[in-house]
């Protein structure tokens, strides 16, 4: 268990990276900052209190792995890499310019980025080609995916699941960000994909149902889901698509456009907490 | 008479021999192993052989997974899903990382026969062509697949081989493959024929059929399509008359578009495609097939006499 002093630590940490995320989408005036901001708590905690992995040697064979399989996400990904060391924080401010290493969606010229995403749906079979490597090797590496609620309408993803679970992939953890909101409007709208939690229990996966913004409750279901055996674990992590900036939370129009000046300014204030 | 060998067979069993050699060779298939003969490889290292069952897309993205980790990847199914159903994650997932990702798909072209225009993949050198990294090599026979194998074995990055599904004639004579590289297999002053796969048969056929007439023709075998070796086409370019070039793969976008290309930019020259033109495929025997879509010796002679 992670006592309150670590606990309290991580949560500033989340925040920081959340003041990173919009300060680097006011500069690049474009990217995601809705569902950037919905995943900033449990990045935080795979990268810096679960995650075994090393900023100063990112292609350390006995790493565990982190795939964004929601690439248009990449803000939260870049500031926790950053954060963590992977590359100088100056970089995130030129994120989306020409030139720039950081691209408007993640590949393989970022440190600590192990294979490209963008095309939504893919992500989780590229996990599992990780795992599947890990016990092919017989190496004890753990591997993370991050997918979003509105991505798993993709067949891809169900094509993957189905594969993971019987290839008895337990040393994959896949974590599904349902903020509940996607492009076009809410996802329960657009298409439905409820019920989830059945849905990936008929597809053969542990399911840890949990509050994605509760520090303590993530650390714990990424630990029970190292405990799991012959199964993947999925934890599926109730969010608020723009958590920490009031006037972006819940507003789909904040899924993928960036913040203007003066919202960039309130934005700041509220995070924070002037 | 020549030995028939399936391709297929021949790269089954190379794969055998590759994963004698190497630890992190890896092979994936989706439900047709028996078929592509990668079941050769999972007899022999079930623990670096994953089935997928009938998710293409799938097995594509993992593919990438798992050479992101170290792994050398061989991907097998039918040319039609392994182009056509997966084109998303062998774009974005395989090639934009420039993965070590050989698929080698079979049963290419409208050879298939029996199994009609959805199996017939007529389209897929063109899906692969136009991906970045992606090379792209169609072997001739037997001996030239198992080179193309062990070539794609030893070079970094995505490539796409594509065999056929029936029994191919090998090649008598035929220079040891080297990537980006085509043979001339008989020389000739009036018109080159250019061709792949089991089209260089065909051309070879036509050369004999061309010379009882007093038409030299030149014959390049051009087993990789991508990348394509400029210099064989300029010489060529500037010695014959033009080139008839033959595919069994459509007219838009594969071997034919490649060499129109190159040589509109550098050498402008008349080019004939041998190939199917904007038509599906449909059912039959193999000898129909290629009568009805044009794609025999006699079309080539054909097409050859209008250049000279």
């Amino acid at each position: 268990m992670l006592d309150n002093k670590k606990i309290a630590e991580l949560e500033e940490k989340a925040q920081e990276i959340r003041i990173m995320i919009i300060k680097m989408l006011a500069r690049a005036g474009s990217g995601h900052p809705g569902g950037s901001l919905s995943s900033a708590d449990f990045l935080t905690c795979l990268y810096f209190s679960v995650m075994r992995h090393n900023p100063r040697d990112p292609d350390w064979p006995d790493r565990d792995r982190f795939h964004l399989s929601k690439g248009h996400c990449c803000p939260v990904l870049y500031s926790v890499l950053a954060e963590a060391g992977y590359f100088p924080k100056s970089e995130l401010l030129n994120l989306r310019k020409f030139g720039a290493m950081l691209q408007g969606h993640p590949d393989r010229h970022t440190p600590g980025v192990d294979v490209c995403s963008g095309s939504l749906g893919q992500g989780l079979s590229v996990a599992l080609g990780m795992s599947l490597a890990a016990k092919i090797d017989k190496k004890d590496y753990r591997v993370y995916c991050l997918m979003g609620d509105g991505e798993i309408q993709e067949g891809n993803i169900w094509e993957a699941a189905m594969a993971a679970a019987h290839y008895k992939c337990d040393n994959l953890c896949a974590i599904l960000d349902y903020n509940g909101f996607q492009i076009d409007g809410r996802v329960a709208d657009v298409m439905a994909i409820e019920p989830l939690a059945d849905k990936w229990r008929a597809f053969g996966w542990y399911v840890i149902e949990l509050d994605g913004h509760n520090m303590a409750a993530i650390y714990k279901a990424l630990n029970t889901a190292k405990k799991i055996k012959e199964k993947p674990t999925i934890l599926i992590a109730k969010t608020i698509k723009g958590k920490g900036v009031s006037f972006m939370e819940n507003v789909v129009d904040f899924h993928g456009r960036a913040p203007s000046e003066d919202e960039t300014k309130l934005a700041l204030k509220e995070l924070k907490g002037e | 008479m020549a030995e028939m060998l399936y391709a297929r067979d021949v790269y089954g069993k190379t794969l055998v021999e590759l994963g004698r050699r190497s630890q992190d060779l890896v092979v994936l298939d989706a439900d047709l192993s028996g078929s592509t003969r990668t079941g050769i490889f999972l007899n022999e290292f079930p623990e670096r052989f994953f089935n997928f069952g009938v998710a293409e897309q799938n097995m594509m993205a993992t593919a990438a997974g798992l050479a992101s980790c170290g792994k050398i990847v061989f991907v097998s199914t039918f040319a039609m899903f392994a182009s056509g159903r997966a084109w998303d994650q062998v774009r974005n997932t395989i090639c934009y990382s420039d993965f070590n990702v050989k698929i080698v798909a079979t049963h290419a072209g409208i050879t298939v026969g029996p199994d009609g225009a959805s199996h017939q993949a007529v389209e897929d050198i063109a899906l692969m062509r136009s991906i970045p990294n992606m090379k792209i090599v169609v072997p001739c026979d037997g001996p030239e697949t198992r080179e193309a194998v062990l070539t794609a074995f030893e070079t970094d990055g995505p490539f796409y081989i594509r065999l056929g599904r029936s029994k191919v004639p090998t090649l008598e004579g035929r220079p040891p493959f080297k990537l980006g590289k085509g043979y001339v297999l008989r020389e000739g002053s009036d018109v080159t024929l250019l061709a792949c796969g089991l089209m260089v048969q065909e051309a070879l056929k036509a050369q004999e059929a061309l010379a009882k007439e007093k038409i030299s023709a030149r014959v390049i075998n051009m087993p990789t399509i991508k990348p394509l070796d400029g210099d064989l086409l300029l010489e060529a370019a500037h010695e014959t008359k033009g080139f008839v070039v033959c595919e069994e793969h459509s007219v838009i976008g594969g071997l034919n578009s490649s060499c129109a290309e190159f040589l509109s930019e550098k050498y402008p020259t008349k080019i004939i495609g041998i190939g199917v033109r904007n038509r599906f495929g449909q059912s039959g025997d193999e000898k129909s097939l290629l009568k009805e879509y044009k794609l025999t010796s006699d079309d080539i002679v054909v097409s050859a006499k209008t250049l000279v």
